[in-house]
């Protein structure tokens, strides 16, 4: 279902208000999961592999469970085997074989943190002890970490069941390649052939955590007639609903899911961890159980995005027309298949309009946690690639190198190698904008430089349903089923419900409800909370307005056709010829018992249409050539959003988005040992951004509508976070000549590069 | 009620240890009814009995900053925890010998808030101001940086460079040795059984004098030194240099005290030829590791360049520039 945009005046949209849930969260009030807390609770804790890979022989718990204090105790004995059976759960697909798997290992571990037993004990510390009383016999396999490794015929095999899906004919040895797919359009041999230039090179990045601030928690209580209350930090509680549904081998009725605030998630809290084990040690123990996670189980255990090898070959003519592209993307998927390969290799050249295209991408397991989508999953990481060798060639050409890729760029009717054929975007209109910002034409100084990257991103907009309540006294309760990640959600649902009833925004109060009060919601993913919340919510109160209407026509005794809403009122239609008295929302609702009960809009759609979004950034940076340090002079977004709703929060998007490719770009890396375990899993050695690390960010807001939603929203989320590892690359070459093509860009890497930079130029 | 409405940065963090009740007691840890005590006693002599008699099964408590995450962790399982905080020697900063001399128990920013101090030693504030956030930096302390023994504790290259003195005390009584000696080795100190440090030193200084502390971080703050470079040197009329002191952090098993280092600006005008041999030397002296903070490599090369520049610091304050 989509709704066409529609021009009109604004009194709302597109201005600054605060936000509903701001309040709570600055003063401490805000409840997040591991704020709840239920009476006679117990704490659950949960035992992991030490070892990377690894056959688990035998499990003794008998030591723990005496221990005074325990209540319960699970292990793989107390959850079914799942058959493969596949789902989606955000932008990735998972497999319920291996979900079952992950949540608690059954034949093997796969890597260092992989959940092995969890307990259940009347406190943390009793939780602790147990664990330590727990014996796993294991007998340790060889493992693999990097992807180039592991896709070597001789390397240690994860799953003697995988076979490479997407060869033929059908292999007959198993493999760490679970799946290859290839993307192809026109022909590369024709498009090489009209090249001037060709250039090919090889990229390497390595994995990176969502980094958000609340590690996952949740509370769950299992009641002796079977009923499950969950309150848990998720994206998506519906999807947690369905998957425990599966997982736990229950009825999905009888599990009520409570997303509480969020702090954070950006992909990383599409999956279930450690609920199926609270629900499985409340259901043994019949107590509700209460399971927090340490910053080091987050970091061994959950999330990240892919680490990847990266090979590009592009071809162009002199005048900077680019006439081959070919990609080879190798993504570690983590201990079971289904990384963001599959998107990466849909967004590696949907920028650009191009007749001869090629992708190939490897889906690839690892001795590392699975792998979770993050922000624009895969995206970056494929456009690192791409975007530096666009800047080889604009620089080798004499080319400007947002003028090479207007060029090249893809616009209305541009045909994608992927399938579709492009709708109206915005992507020449934000190079053009970059062009003109005045920050593109700062002065720098000695040892400083330019970037320029490009982004682009899909967005979704799937199942979501939505309900608006006219309240006695003529307010509006407006129930939302997209969990708002913090980004702004709740506000921006509320301005685009109270525009439309023509009421202010302090009049709507928008509540993210649990599961029992909707229709299943797809989780907040794809960047699709404002355009298919917002559709949802619009219709919502259509469908309310809708119902007014009717419901004054009966009350003022004339034709329903004669009333029609405007200026929060309902009024004579125009043309209808019949006049009466208007009724406003506060009149309607201070009635509406007495004339045929309360008034509610509801709305249940699938939405379809979204518009994808593209982005195009500047930064700027200084290099310390004798230590190798980065630092971010400046940094310029302009990105396409369809239209902002709440400019604030759409900047916000774009900041936090930079800030996460900043860090991705600069320090943040997975350190393991040759053992196979991890050896930072912490924020003082898993290096994100501090505030210091960061320049203020100049944000610059671009407005093609989509025409497929009520108020021209695209998705804004996901695309800032796609071009910053490349445009900071493309800044750090021209600042010092030196070209990066592994990220991080940490001290030691760069430094070690200007050396053989320098070693290079003398043997010349 | 509070007699002073102070604010100020250094109370940050602190809020609780103004109404704190220092009471000892007992906490059960697991079910094995396994006990720790805590104990805060008020004078250096009952402190020095309860170490003493804890057969090394007790940890002083001065700010937690590191004890408490060291704890948490499971790396360590103290049976008692010692708080020195209502010591008065470990709490005081007070002039002495035209020097200054501050408790083991002071925090960080107590010593950065403090003027005199901060004026006459401003490379030992430049590296105390580095130790985590500011409001880490309410609770941690230099004693407990220094007794934490860490080769990357940011306050400690900047107090050898600077001759910092650390008083002792122990079952045996009382002794003074210079602050380099007191790290044996990462979580090691040279202390002896039931010994604990009670203050520090900071020395009068030469007419010319000027030190600095710079470290390197991936990150441009809440994080360890990869490496960190301490200068302490004295100027003579004529701008030759005629005292000084070099140390460096994180590139061995404990701070580095580096005499070459130091000769190679002694009796020279600190011009860009002596602060290459500065730099130098000051490489060749590192044995480093190589760890998920840096590799061996890097942090010999960067030690010279934190080394020199640290250097280029001090002259300018020994010579009033800044």
């Amino acid at each position: 279902m989509t709704v066409k945009y529609q021009e009109k005046p604004l009194k709302i949209v597109g201005t600054r208000p605060l936000r509903p849930d701001g309040v709570d969260k600055v003063t401490g009030r805000a409840r997040y999961a591991a704020d709840y807390n239920l009476p006679g609770q117990l704490i659950g804790k949960v035992l992991r592999s030490p070892h990377a890979h690894a056959r688990i022989k035998s499990i003794d718990t008998s030591k723990a469970a005496a221990l005074p204090g325990v209540k319960a105790l699970v292990t793989r004995d107390d959850f079914a085997d799942m058959p493969v059976e596949y789902a989606a759960s955000g932008e990735l697909t998972i497999n319920f074989r291996d979900v079952t798997r992950n949540m608690m290992a059954r034949e093997k571990v796969f890597y260092d943190g992989h959940p092995v037993a969890a307990v259940a004990a009347t406190s943390a510390s009793i939780a602790r002890e147990a664990l330590k009383l727990i014996k796993v016999e294991y007998e340790v396999l060889p493992h693999v970490i990097d992807v180039l490794e592991a896709m070597k015929p001789d390397a240690p095999l994860l799953h003697e069941h995988q076979f490479t899906d997407g060869v033929t004919p059908k292999p007959d040895k198993p493999s760490n390649v679970a799946k290859r797919m290839v993307f192809a359009l026109g022909s590369l041999e024709e498009g090489f052939k009209q090249a001037d230039l060709v250039i090919e090179r090889e990229f390497n990045t390595k994995p990176v955590h969502q980094g958000y601030i609340e590690p996952q928690a949740c509370v769950a209580s299992y009641t002796e007639d079977g009923q499950v209350e969950l309150w848990t930090g998720t994206q998506g509680h519906f999807v947690f609903r369905a998957q425990l549904a599966k997982v736990l081998q229950m009825d999905v009725s009888k599990i009520r899911v409570t997303a509480t605030e969020l702090g954070g998630g950006f992909g990383g809290k599409n999956n279930i961890y450690n609920e199926p084990l609270a629900i499985a040690l409340s259901r043994k123990s019949h107590r509700p159980v209460k399971m927090v996670m340490t910053r080091e189980e987050v970091f061994r255990a959950t999330g990240p995005t892919s680490g990847a090898n990266v090979k590009i070959k592009m071809g162009c003519t002199r005048d900077g027309r680019i006439t081959a592209a070919d990609a080879e993307l190798n993504f570690q998927a983590g201990a079971f298949a289904g990384s963001s390969v599959g998107m990466a290799s849909m967004c590696t050249f949907t920028r650009y309009d191009l007749d001869n295209v090629r992708v190939v991408g490897n889906d690839v397991t690892v001795n590392r946690p699975k792998v979770a989508a993050y922000r624009a999953p895969g995206a970056p990481i494929a456009v690192f690639g791409v975007e530096s060798v666009i800047d080889e060639m604009a620089r080798k050409l004499g080319i400007d190198p947002i003028d090479f890729r207007l060029k090249n760029a893809a616009k209305e009717g541009t045909q994608t190698y992927y399938g579709p054929t492009l709708g109206p975007i915005g992507f020449v209109e934000t190079l053009n904008r970059a062009k003109a910002h005045p920050n593109y034409r700062l002065p720098l100084g000695p040892d400083q430089g330019r970037g320029i990257a490009t982004g682009f991103w899909f967005n979704i907009g799937k199942e979501t349903s939505s309900t608006v309540h006219v309240n006695e006294d003529g307010t509006v309760t407006l129930i939302i089923g997209i969990v708002d990640v913090a980004g702004g959600t709740r506000a921006t649902m509320a301005m685009m419900v109270a525009e439309e009833f023509g009421i202010d925004y302090d009049k709507v109060r928008p509540v993210v409800g649990d599961t029992s009060a909707l229709g299943f919601n797809f989780i907040t993913a794809g960047s699709r909370g404002t355009f298919a919340g917002g559709m949802a919510a619009v219709l919502a109160a259509r469908d309310a307005m809708e119902k007014l209407c009717r419901r004054v026509a009966r009350i003022r005794d004339v034709p329903p056709e004669a009333v029609a809403w405007k200026d929060g009122r309902a009024q004579p239609a125009e043309g209808s010829g019949t006049q009466f008295k208007p009724m406003s929302l506060e009149e309607i609702a201070r009635e509406a018992g007495r004339t045929g009960g309360t008034i509610s809009g509801h709305s249940e759609i699938n939405a379809e249409g979204a518009g994808p979004g593209f982005g195009t950034h500047i930064a700027d940076v200084e290099v310390d050539r004798e230590t190798g340090s980065i630092k971010i002079l400046r940094y310029t977004i302009v990105q396409d959003v369809g239209k902002a709703i709440h400019p604030a929060y759409v900047e916000g998007q774009f900041e936090g988005g930079a800030v996460q490719g900043i860090g991705w770009a600069l320090n943040e890396e997975y350190v393991y040992g040759a053992d196979g375990v991890l050896q930072n899993p912490g924020f003082l050695d898993y290096r994100v951004p501090v505030a210091s690390d960061v320049p203020f960010i100049d944000s610059v807001i671009v407005e093609v509508p989509n025409p497929n939603h009520p108020y021209g929203v695209r998705g804004c989320g996901e695309v800032p976070i796609i071009a910053p590892m490349a445009a900071i690359s493309n800044a750090v070459e021209n600042a010092i000549g030196v070209r990066l093509r592994e990220q991080p860009m940490s001290p030691p890497r760069v430094l070690k590069a200007i050396e053989a930079a320098a070693l290079a130029t003398t043997q010349d | 009620m509070l007699a002073s409405h102070r604010l100020s940065l250094a109370w940050i963090g602190r809020g609780v240890e103004i109404e704190r009740k220092f009471v000892p007691c007992t906490i059960k840890k697991g079910s094995e009814m396994i006990e720790m005590r805590y104990e805060a006693p008020r004078t250096l002599k009952a402190a020095v009995a309860l170490l003493a008699a804890a057969n090394g099964r007790a940890k002083v408590l001065a700010g937690g900053t590191d004890l408490l995450i060291q704890m948490r962790s499971g790396r360590i399982d103290p049976e008692l925890l010692i708080d020195v905080k209502c010591i008065p020697e470990l709490r005081t900063i007070a002039e002495e010998k035209g020097g200054y001399r501050f408790g083991a128990a002071v925090s960080a920013m107590e010593l950065v808030e403090h003027e005199g101090l901060a004026r006459m030693w401003p490379g030992v504030i430049d590296a105390v101001k580095l130790i985590g956030s500011i409001q880490v930096k309410g609770r941690a302390t230099v004693g407990g940086n220094l007794c934490n023994a860490s080769p990357a504790a940011d306050s400690v290259p900047a107090l050898v460079a600077a001759g910092a003195l650390a008083r002792i005390i122990g079952p045996g009584g009382r002794r003074e040795v210079p602050v380099e000696e007191i790290p044996a080795g990462p979580g090691l100190t040279s202390l002896r059984a039931g010994e604990m440090v009670v203050s520090i030193l900071l020395p009068k200084r030469p007419q010319r004098s000027g030190d600095a502390y710079l470290r390197f971080t991936p990150r441009t703050e809440m994080d360890i030194a990869v490496v960190g470079a301490g200068v302490n040197l004295t100027l003579n009329a004529k701008g030759v240099c005629s005292r000084a002191r070099v140390s460096l952090g994180a590139v061995a098993e404990r701070v580095l005290l580096l005499p070459d280092a130091a000769a190679a600006l002694i009796g020279q005008r600190v011009d860009a030829a002596a602060l290459e041999r500065l730099a130098a030397a000051a490489s060749a002296a590192c044995r480093p590791i190589d760890d998920k903070r840096g590799t061996k490599e890097y942090r010999i090369k960067v030690a010279g360049v934190m080394a020199r520049r640290a250097a280029q610091i001090a002259v300018k304050r020994a010579k009033g520039e800044v």
